[in-house]
C-alpha cells in the first residue's frame, strides 16, 4: 500500500468489516512456514468439523438445515451475529487503518457500527415474526411469489458472489503472510471445508463455529489490550501522546482529515454501511434462529454490545501498534518506512511484540478461522436463496418435497463452494476494492428498500417493489463499473463516467423513489389485494401471531 | 388464523396503542442514533477543527475521541432502553392482546 495520504483509497479499502480488501491490494510477499500457527488453525478446524459431525446427526428437516430448528438462543445468536460481522479485516484492516491514519480510522470504525442499534430498533423484532427461512419470506409475504423471490435470490446472490471474492483472496493473501503457504492452497481449503460445514451441519453448525470464532476473536483483542497497557500505565493520554511523538502524521494524527477532500464520498460510504448492513442477506437469515421476537431483539442487544466492544479495542490496538510496531525495526521494512506484509499487519506484529511468537500463531489461526466462518455464512445464505426462493418457491411452485429441497440446497453449497474457489483463483492479483463497495451497494439499494418497505409501507406493489429493486440492483453495480475504481483503475479508461467509488447515495433513493413511484400509478387488481393484505402482515409482525415456532430435538 | 381474527386484533384499541408505541419508540431512537452519527459526520466534513481541539490544554487526546467513544457507547445504551421497554410493556400488551383473541 501506499503510505501517501489518499483519502479516495482509504475510504476504498476500508469499506467492509468483514471484508480483507486492503490485503488483497497489493504485492504480497510469502512469509516463512509458520508451524505454531497452523497448528492452532488445524485444532480449530478438527474441534469445528466434530461440532459439524454433531450438528449433522441434529439436522433432519429443512427448517434445521436453515435455521438450526430455530432453537437458538438471544445470546448465542448475539455472538454469531457479532461473528459474522467482525473478522480477520476488522482486526486487521481496522487497526491498520488507525495505525497509519489515526482518528480518520476511528471515524470509519464508527461508521460500521451504527447500522446495528437500527437494524434492532426497525427490523429485528418484525423479520423474526415474519420470516421463515430467508428475507425472501418477508418481502413476497403479500406480493406475488415468483418476481420478489426471483429479485430477492439475484439480490442475495449478487451480494454472496461478491463478498465471497473480497473473503477468498483475503484468505489467500493473509495464509501467505501468516501461515508461509501458497494461495491456492487457502482458496482450495477454505472452499473445501466452507462446503464441509454448510453441506453436513447446515445452520446449526454454521451458528457454532461463528460463535466459537465470536469468543476467540473478542478473546485475543481483550488480551492483546491488556498485554500492552501497562506499558503506558493505562492512560490513553500515555499511549496517544506516544503515537503523536512517533508518528509521521505528528499533531494530524489525532485530527479529522480524509473526508475533508470528499464529503461526498463520505455520505456515501456510510449510507452504504449503516443500509447495506440491513440488506445482508447472511445476517437477516441470522433472526429466523431464534426462538421469538425477544430472543431476536435480544441477540441485536448482545451482537451490539460485542461488537461495539470490539471495535472499539481494536482502535485502541491500532493506536498502541503506532508507538509499539512503528518504532521497532525488526517489523519495518528495510528502509525503515513501511510496516512488513503492509499497514493492515499492524495488529498481527503487535500480538508478537506483547505475546511472542505463541500468540502470534494463535492470533494468526483465530484471523483465519474468522474467515472460514464468514465463508461458511455466505454460502449458507446463497444456498438457501437457490433452494428455498428458487428451486422450492418459484420453479416447484411452493410444492417441492422437502428432501428434495435439502438435496438441491446441498447441490447449491457444493456448486458455490466450486465457484468460490474458481472466482478466487482468477481475481488472484485483481484489484478488488470495489467489490466491498459492491456488496455494500447492491445491499443497501436493492435488498434493503424492498425489505424494509414490505414491513412498513401498505402501498407497495409486486410492480414497484420489482422496479425499484431492480432499478437499485443495475444502478448500484452500473455506477461502480463506471465509477474511478473499476472504469479507470481496472478497465484502463482515461476518464471516469460517474465521479464516486461509493454508490448508494445516488442508487439507494433511486431504489425508494422507483419502488414509490410505479406503486403508485400500479392500478391493477392485483395491487389492491396486496394493499389489502398488509392488515393480516401488519398484525403478524407487531404480534408475532402465526410466526415460525421452533422445533425442539 | 382467519382473516376475522386479524380484522378484530386491528380493531382493538390495546393492538392500536401498542403499536403506536412501539413504532413512536422505534422511530425516536433510530432518529437519535442516526442523527447523532450523520451530525458527528457533518462536523468531521465541515468543522473538523472542533473535534481536533484536545482535551486539556497540555494533552493531545482531542474532544473527537470521547465523542466518537460516547456515540457507539451511547447508541448500545439505546438499544438497551428499547430492550427494556420492550421486556416491561411491549411484551405484556402483546400477550393480553393474544391472550383476548385466542378464545
Amino acid at each position: 500500500m501506499s503510505r501517501r495520504f489518499d483519502p479516495r483509497a482509504a475510504a476504498a479499502a476500508l469499506l467492509a468489516p468483514t471484508a480483507a480488501p486492503a490485503l488483497a491490494a497489493g504485492e504480497v510477499q510469502r512469509q516463512p512456514l509458520n508451524v505454531d500457527a497452523i497448528v492452532m488453525f488445524l485444532v480449530f478446524v478438527c474441534i469445528t468439523l466434530g461440532i459439524t459431525y454433531w450438528a449433522a446427526s441434529r439436522t433432519r428437516s429443512a427448517k434445521d438445515f436453515y435455521t438450526a430448528g430455530g432453537g437458538i438462543t438471544g445470546f448465542q445468536n448475539g455472538l454469531a451475529i457479532a461473528g459474522d460481522y467482525m473478522s480477520a479485516a476488522t482486526l486487521l484492516g481496522l487497526s491498520g487503518m488507525v495505525f497509519a491514519r489515526g482518528f480518520d480510522g476511528f471515524i470509519y470504525t464508527v461508521g460500521f457500527f451504527v447500522g446495528w442499534p437500527v437494524i434492532m430498533f426497525l427490523m429485528a423484532e418484525r423479520l423474526r415474526n415474519l420470516g421463515k427461512y430467508t428475507f425472501a419470506d418477508i418481502a413476497s409475504y403479500r406480493l406475488q411469489q415468483t418476481p420478489i423471490r426471483s429479485l430477492a435470490a439475484a439480490g442475495t446472490l449478487a451480494v454472496v458472489a461478491f463478498y465471497l471474492i473480497v473473503q477468498m483472496v483475503g484468505a489467500g493473501k493473509l495464509i501467505q503472510l501468516l501461515f508461509g503457504l501458497d494461495y491456492l492452497w487457502a482458496v482450495v481449503l477454505v472452499g473445501v471445508i466452507m462446503v464441509v460445514y454448510v453441506t453436513f451441519g447446515g445452520m446449526l453448525a454454521t451458528t457454532w463455529v461463528q460463535i466459537i470464532k465470536a469468543v476467540l476473536l473478542l478473546g485475543a483483542g481483550t488480551f492483546m489490550l491488556l498485554m500492552a497497557l501497562p506499558r503506558f500505565g493505562f492512560s490513553f493520554e500515555t499511549v496517544a501522546a506516544q503515537a503523536v511523538e512517533v508518528h509521521k502524521m505528528g499533531d494530524e494524527l489525532m485530527a479529522p482529515g480524509a473526508l475533508l477532500a470528499d464529503p461526498v464520498s463520505a455520505i456515501s460510504l456510510s449510507l452504504g454501511l449503516v443500509f447495506g448492513l440491513a440488506g445482508l442477506p447472511h445476517i437477516m437469515m441470522r433472526f429466523f434462529t431464534v426462538t421469538n421476537a425477544r430472543e431476536a431483539r435480544k441477540s441485536v442487544f448482545y451482537a451490539t454490545g460485542f461488537i461495539g466492544y470490539f471495535f472499539l479495542v481494536v482502535c485502541m490496538l491500532g493506536l498502541i501498534a503506532i508507538t509499539v510496531v512503528g518504532t521497532d525495526p525488526q517489523f519495518l521494512t528495510p528502509d525503515g518506512k513501511g510496516l512488513r506484509g503492509g499497514e493492515n499487519m499492524a495488529a498481527m506484529h503487535l500480538a508478537r511484540a506483547v505475546g511472542g511468537d505463541l500468540f502470534l500463531g494463535f492470533i494468526s489461526a483465530v484471523a483465519f478461522a474468522t474467515i472460514l466462518a464468514v465463508v461458511a455464512g455466505l454460502a449458507l445464505a446463497g444456498a438457501s436463496a437457490v433452494s428455498h426462493d428458487l428451486y422450492a418457491c418459484v420453479f416447484k411452485r411452493g410444492c417441492a418435497d422437502e428432501g428434495a429441497e435439502m438435496r438441491v440446497s446441498r447441490i447449491a453449497t457444493l456448486v458455490i463452494g466450486v465457484v468460490a474457489i474458481v472466482l478466487g483463483i482468477l481475481f488472484e492479483n485483481q484489484n478488488i476494492a470495489f467489490m466491498t463497495a459492491l456488496t455494500f451497494g447492491v445491499a443497501a439499494s436493492s435488498n434493503f428498500p424492498v425489505l424494509i418497505l414490505s414491513m412498513y409501507w401498505r402501498g407497495m406493489t409486486t410492480r414497484g417493489a420489482l422496479a425499484g429493486g431492480l432499478a437499485g440492483l443495475v444502478s448500484a453495480v452500473g455506477f461502480v463499473v463506471l465509477g474511478p475504481t473499476v472504469w479507470v483503475k481496472v478497465l484502463g479508461h482515461a476518464q471516469a463516467l460517474f465521479p464516486y467509488d461509493q454508490p448508494a447515495l445516488f442508487s439507494m433513493p433511486l431504489a425508494f423513489l422507483t419502488i414509490v413511484v410505479v406503486s403508485k400509478l400500479d392500478r391493477s387488481a392485483q395491487a389492491g389485494r396486496e394493499r389489502a393484505a398488509f392488515g393480516e402482515q401488519y398484525v403478524r409482525a407487531q404480534t408475532g401471531l402465526g410466526a415460525e415456532a421452533a422445533t425442539a430435538h | 388464523m382467519t382473516d376475522a381474527v386479524h380484522d378484530r386484533i386491528l380493531a382493538n384499541p390495546k393492538f392500536v396503542r401498542l403499536a403506536r408505541e412501539r413504532t413512536r419508540l422505534a422511530a425516536l431512537l433510530s432518529a437519535a442514533v442516526l442523527a447523532a452519527y450523520y451530525g458527528f459526520m457533518m462536523v468531521v466534513a465541515f468543522q473538523p477543527g472542533w473535534l481536533a481541539q484536545p482535551l486539556a490544554e497540555s494533552g493531545v487526546t482531542p474532544l473527537g475521541v470521547p465523542v466518537g467513544a460516547a456515540i457507539v457507547i451511547g447508541a448500545w445504551a439505546l438499544t438497551g432502553i428499547y430492550i427494556y421497554r420492550a421486556n416491561t410493556r411491549f411484551d405484556a400488551l402483546n400477550a393480553e392482546l393474544l391472550e383476548e383473541h385466542a378464545r
